[in-house]
């Protein structure tokens, strides 16, 4: 593309792109609401995990034992590489951490 | 942009706060009922932006605010982290909180943060450990802290010190406050075979500066004894509002929290449980 | 009997390891399951952080083979720091060299996605610039101008699908993954951070951007990586994301 051509485009396209967001719902209409957690219904996923000094009933602490137990969406999913399919079972001890 | 420390709460009221959780910003914007003020975990808002420091900045317009670390690990043997030490003096120094408080417990060891509340055996060695520590979180965080008494699943053989009497020469020795934790009392009281009311009776009231109430769940160990697990998931089991009770008549109203950490319910039933507080402060008043 | 600190958190970390000597029940005995209180809190609260921090991964190998995940994982690599909203900076890693998902090569992208999302999430406010200053600018002066981007986006450019498999695990109805190689920008307008899937030359735009080069040098990236690529459409993804905070030299 020459200099020209590049600056006509980039014209072009800040225009397109300024159109194509004013007509985009409005962000943040009620501001307030993004204080909250604004998906009702919907746990702050993104917020990750936090820290606890609490202690717990359910009793979970085995250390490296693996066994395949449930099937999760991966065997859903299916990418040319045939063996991306689903998880593998594994016949050897797990390294130690 | 709301500069939060602009705000002062010199000290936490002598009412029931909660720890606070983001699913109920709105309903204590709105509704707080007998809620006064409200405590966060510090790592939890250690972030550089975003919600949670936003949340903060609006509620601390309202409410003043305890800033509770569990993540020091003041009981360690190893050294403080100084740099987790320097986000605490920048959370507090940015939040300006009305209490800062942390627990007589470690964390991390070689590098390893375990998110849990390990224990310690209570001997002269540890004493000298843990009060040179908090002489240095005091320092860095320029302010009093007030450490908070754990909740016990055993004991350490080498142990010669009483619980109460390591706290009191912890404080004695640092100057610290205490932060008094009546179902850590039960709890500890009940796995060990020990009297509660002895415990709070040997504990020093005139320095504490908040309590702490929580649900706990039952387990029992190799003997079939009950073991009560620190859980932070349910109701304040009801011998533990009695012990409270008892700590009230002694020492008259103080800042009482309640913590719900696991399945942490609609805010109407934990408003329910900070209204209970305050009713038992208001009873012993009169 | 003295416990250290060194033996108490290789006993709870390893639960086939001997519980330390020296502790004792309220009554002298030995501490016995009082131990595995422990050993319990410490696996359940860090299998809980990951479940939370990985929720795609999750889904894609399943409930409860996640919990056996994360049992290796967090024996392998207890968080480093007590900022928990960060755990797992380990995991793509994790899951390249873990047996059972060795083979699953989109894995660890996936985990990097999920890892970005909360960067992202946390990472500092900022104020995005106003797109008239834009057009205000003529051509050959914003070809010449740095963009600042905000410090809450992310570019994950990846070999794999790796935006429709997270679509795929967490919206209702989304269509299977196809094979493709996809580049991701995470983006927060304000305290919600989410992944968009870039058109095609987006990544070596976001990504030049980021390393500082100007616009028209950008602009010139992304059309060397495809000759189809659409600024008007980027453009108007970064201006709906508040995701410039700064147009200058």
């Amino acid at each position: 593309m020459s200099n020209t051509k590049k600056t006509l485009a980039v014209a072009g396209a800040v225009a397109a792109a300024l159109t194509a967001s004013m007509t985009a719902p409005v962000q943040a209409q009620a501001k307030e609401k993004c204080y909250g957690v604004s998906l009702a219904g919907k746990n702050d996923c993104a917020a990750g995990p936090g820290t606890t000094c609490a202690g717990s009933s359910t009793v979970d602490y085995q250390g490296n034992a693996w066994t395949l137990v449930d099937a999760g969406t991966c065997a859903d999913i299916e990418l040319p590489d045939g063996r991306m399919g689903s998880l593998e079972a594994l016949e050897r001890d797990l390294p130690q951490g | 942009m709301l500069d939060a420390s602009s705000h002062k709460f010199d000290r936490l009221p002598d009412t029931p706060g909660v720890g606070y959780k983001p699913q109920h910003f709105s309903d204590i914007m709105e509704a707080p009922g007998s809620v006064g003020w409200l405590e966060i975990h510090a790592e939890n808002y250690m972030g550089a932006g975003g919600r949670p420091l936003a949340q903060l900045r609006h509620l601390a317009e309202r409410f003043a605010f305890s800033v509770h670390g569990v993540g020091l690990s003041i009981g360690g043997e190893g050294p403080l982290d100084p740099d987790h030490l320097a986000r605490l003096k920048h959370l507090v120094s940015w939040l300006n909180p009305a209490s800062f408080s942390e627990h007589l417990a470690w964390s991390t060891h070689e590098s390893a943060f375990l998110n849990d509340l390990l224990p310690l055996p209570y001997t002269e060695a540890t004493l000298t450990r843990v009060a040179d520590h908090i002489d240095q979180v005091q320092e860095v965080v320029g302010r009093r802290m007030l450490l908070e008494n754990p909740s016990s699943y055993l004991a350490f053989a080498e142990s010669t010190l009483a619980e109460t009497e390591f706290l009191r020469e912890v404080a004695r020795r640092t100057g610290c406050g205490l932060l008094l934790d009546v179902n850590n009392v039960f709890i500890s009281a009940t796995n060990l075979g020990s009297d509660p009311i002895s415990y709070i009776n040997a504990f020093p009231l005139d320095l504490v500066g908040e309590i702490h109430l929580a649900g706990h769940d039952e387990d029992e160990d190799d003997h079939g004894a009950l073991l009560l697990i620190d859980s932070h998931g349910r109701e304040v089991a009801e011998p533990v509002w009695a012990l409270y009770e008892h700590v009230i008549r002694k020492s008259g109203p103080l800042p009482s929290l309640i913590e719900w950490d696991n399945d942490v319910p609609d805010w109407a039933v934990l408003e329910a449980e900070a209204a209970r507080a305050a009713r038992v402060m208001e009873t012993v008043a009169s | 009997m003295i416990v250290d600190q060194t033996e108490f958190r290789s006993a709870i970390l390893d639960p086939e390891a001997a519980r330390p000597e020296g502790l004792t029940d309220g009554a002298g005995r030995p501490a016995g399951r009082r131990f595995d209180v422990y050993r319990n809190n410490v696996a359940v609260s860090l299998t809980e952080a990951l479940e939370t921090a990985f929720p795609v991964i999750r889904a894609l190998v399943g409930e409860a083979n996640f919990k056996l995940l994360a049992g290796a994982f967090l024996r392998a690599h207890p968080p480093a720091s007590p900022l928990m909203m960060f755990y797992g900076d380990a995991m793509p890693e994790f899951l390249a060299n873990f047996g059972p998902t060795q083979t699953m090569g989109y894995m660890p992208d996936v985990a990097r996605l999920e890892l970005m999302i909360r960067e992202s999430y946390h990472a500092e406010d900022s104020t995005a610039v106003d797109p008239a200053d834009l057009q205000a600018l003529a051509p050959d002066a914003l070809m010449a101008s740095k963009i600042w981007l905000a410090p809450s986006l992310r570019l994950l450019r990846s070999d794999w699908p790796v935006f429709s498999i997270w679509r795929f695990n967490t919206e209702d109805g989304a269509p299977k993954p196809q094979m493709a190689a996809e580049d991701v920008l995470i983006a927060r307008p304000d305290m919600d951070p989410a992944p968009h899937l870039l058109p095609p030359g987006g990544g070596a735009f976001i990504a030049a951007l980021q390393s500082g080069d100007t616009f028209g040098a950008a602009f010139e990236a992304a059309t060397n990586a495809n000759d189809s690529f659409d600024l008007g459409k980027m453009l108007a993804l970064l201006i709906e994301t508040n995701s410039m905070t700064k147009i200058g030299d």
